[in-house]
């Protein structure tokens, strides 16, 4: 048997592959992918995703980014470089919200990007899912479910035979 | 109006995909888009020649000078920035209002901010005595032992366009990277897979993916929505915080961020009203939208309107006699003609969007969109130049008159931004092609667009 990803289900709606995910996780498969053109409600419970840590990591960006922005202003202003305008106070804060403002939002929306595309694994140019020639059409009109082959429990025959079972058009293989 | 679909006719996903994608990929050059490309790659070569020659020269070949040193070069920067607020409000706002017909324009609404953007950005920069000192703005430990002023709206303003350009190039960023993968997967050719295929991450539309890509997104917009906001209340400090009467006005920064959408929304449609015409993308933008867009310009009008109107009625209850005279001069000075033209262009002639049948006729809301950019322009020339003319000392009094240098390069700045504008819509996708691809999904849900 020669070493594959996956096997993978081609579907023609979105609901279908809502469906055949929970299916799938119900069946008891684990690993389960599902790959569609375009977001689906549901889909992210239906293969099991916990849920992302992404806010998180925008929420202590924003706060890193807003600590610093304004610790730059007052270690400048009242530790570096103090200027005596008038006798008044050298730690203007009223005067450094702007720039704190703008270094939370800064730094709290690269924390938020980064964070999507490290845990996502992305940039990841190579992937076996694109050595399937029918996968170029999950960016078009196709919904893709996927069973992956190095699952702790995953049986070849009695996977393609879950997925021929469902409302599927196609099912097909994913070389490594 | 919600009778009238988001998307017109009958289109699927595929179909959708590939309409929207070979205006990239497959369609050949038209002439008139070639015709336009070379006019506007002709103004942006002078427009880079023209820095050059002001960077030799000085700021001299312009009109400024002691009392009004903020002439053209300030005003560009506020009118082309408040250009630049639309995109982001579109992308932002209106997603977290969960407005569905932005999904068709906040792409190359994007594009668009980024561009006015980057060029707003420059303006400061030319206008400056010595230009190549402009790096101190940045927050370094300088070996010349000083920091930048913490307590200036100059500064201020410098975190705040360089954030929005950032936070701007992010969101349109990652709403693009769907897109590019699927221009990846289209792509024919094996230098087009490679340059759309590096730039798309190697974006799989996981589960997991889009459900973090969706929470980025969405964590995006509500940080982008506030942002909005400060860029242009920040522009508008710039000036509040200078005591010069027609400058001193705490009505500033509402005003100036509702002005910035105004003339970002007329923008957004003499982009839209071409494109939509030329690639035949009436189903997608459809008069539903026009008519949104209008709407919105209506709205901020009025915002603006009420900004004049507490101008002038803050100048008269403060009986502060330099507002008074500010006013009066505004009203029959010497840049009179400029107010009148500003309260007929923004204020009066615009009022004809509370007709339906305006807000639907394509060529009546192209022409107003010109009109209120006009107005939006000459706003910003009246409040930097007529009230630095007369300040407080007679003496110190003294007109500004526009050079030919002034003039050009304005209008070389627009071209500029056409030619990048039109370079766009052969290289990126200008619609969202997955989120049109998911309101097509929830009209087949049956759900309400």
């Amino acid at each position: 048997m020669s070493a594959i990803y996956g096997l993978m289900a081609e579907f023609a709606s979105a609901d279908k592959l809502v469906e055949a995910a929970r299916r799938a996780r119900e069946a008891g498969h684990e690993w389960v992918e599902a790959y569609s053109p375009f977001p689906i409600e549901g889909i992210a419970e239906a293969v099991g995703f916990p849920g992302s840590r992404v806010p998180l990591a925008t929420l202590i960006g924003g706060l890193a980014g807003g600590a610093g922005g304004f610790f730059l202003q007052w270690y400048a202003a009242v530790i570096d470089y103090p200027l005596n305008i008038g006798g008044r106070p050298t730690n203007s804060w009223p005067a450094f919200v702007p720039v704190t403002f703008e270094m939370t939002v800064l730094f709290a929306a690269l924390s938020a990007v980064v964070a999507m595309f490290v845990a996502n694994g992305l940039p990841k140019l190579r992937h076996p899912v694109f050595n399937a020639p029918e996968f170029e059409h999950s960016t078009r009109n196709r919904f893709f479910l996927c069973l992956r082959a190095d699952a702790p429990r995953f049986e070849e025959k009695q996977a393609r035979h879950f997925l021929e079972r469902l409302e599927s058009m196609k099912v097909f293989e994913v070389p490594l | 109006m919600s009778a009238t679909p988001l998307i017109r006719g009958r289109w699927g996903y595929a179909s959708i995909t590939d309409k929207i994608a070979d205006i990239v990929l497959h369609r050949p050059t038209h002439w008139m888009w070639a015709a336009g490309l070379i006019v506007t790659l002709m103004m942006s070569v002078f427009f880079f020649g023209a820095m050059g020659y002001l960077f030799t020269v000085g700021v001299g070949i312009w009109g400024v000078n002691i009392p009004v040193a903020w002439g053209f070069a300030i005003g560009n920067f506020v009118w082309w920035i408040g250009i630049g607020h639309a995109g982001t409000f579109i992308s932002a706002f209106l997603l977290l209002l969960r407005q569905k017909w932005r999904n068709s324009i906040n792409r190359f609404a994007e594009a668009m901010t980024l561009f006015a953007a980057g060029i707003a950005g420059l303006w400061p920069i030319l206008h400056l005595g010595r230009p190549w000192f402009a790096y101190w703005l940045v927050p370094y430990p300088s070996v010349m032992n000083y920091w930048p002023q913490w307590r200036s709206p100059l500064v201020w303003d410098f975190f705040a366009i360089s954030t929005y350009l950032i936070v701007s190039l992010l969101f349109w960023y990652v709403g693009l990277v769907p897109d590019l993968a699927t221009l990846r997967d289209r792509a024919t050719t094996r230098a087009k897979q490679m340059v759309y295929g590096f730039f798309a991450l190697g974006w799989r539309g996981e589960a997991r993916h889009w459900a973090r890509y969706e929470t980025a997104y969405l964590l995006l917009a509500g940080l982008a929505a506030p942002l909005v906001i400060s860029v242009h209340s920040i522009v508008s400090l710039d000036f509040a915080l200078g005591n010069t009467p027609g400058y001193h006005s705490t009505i500033f920064p509402p005003y100036f961020v509702a002005g910035a959408l105004y003339s970002g929304f007329a923008m957004v449609l003499t982009l839209a009203i071409p494109m939509r015409h030329f690639f035949g993308l009436e189903d997608f933008i459809t008069k539903r939208h026009l008519d949104n867009a209008a709407k919105i310009m209506l709205a901020t009008g009025l915002i603006v309107a009420y900004g004049y109107i507490a101008e002038v009625f803050t100048a008269f209850y403060s009986q502060d006699e330099y507002e008074i005279a500010m006013t009066l001069n505004r009203f029959f000075g010497p840049y009179a003609f400029v107010y009148w033209g500003v309260i007929a262009c923004n204020v009066v002639i615009p009022q004809v969007l509370w007709f339906r049948g305006v807000r639907r006729n394509v060529l009546a809301l192209f022409a107003l969109s010109l009109v209120i950019q006009l107005g939006m322009w000459s706003e910003r020339f009246m409040i930097v130049v007529s009230s630095l003319s007369r300040d407080f000392l007679p003496s110190s009094w003294g007109l500004f008159v526009p050079t030919f240098w002034d003039v050009s390069m304005l209008v070389a700045s627009i071209g500029f931004f056409f030619f990048l504008f039109l370079c766009f819509i052969r290289v990126l996708p200008a619609i969202t092609i997955f989120e049109m691809r998911e309101l097509k999904h929830e009209e087949l849900e049956g759900k309400e667009p």
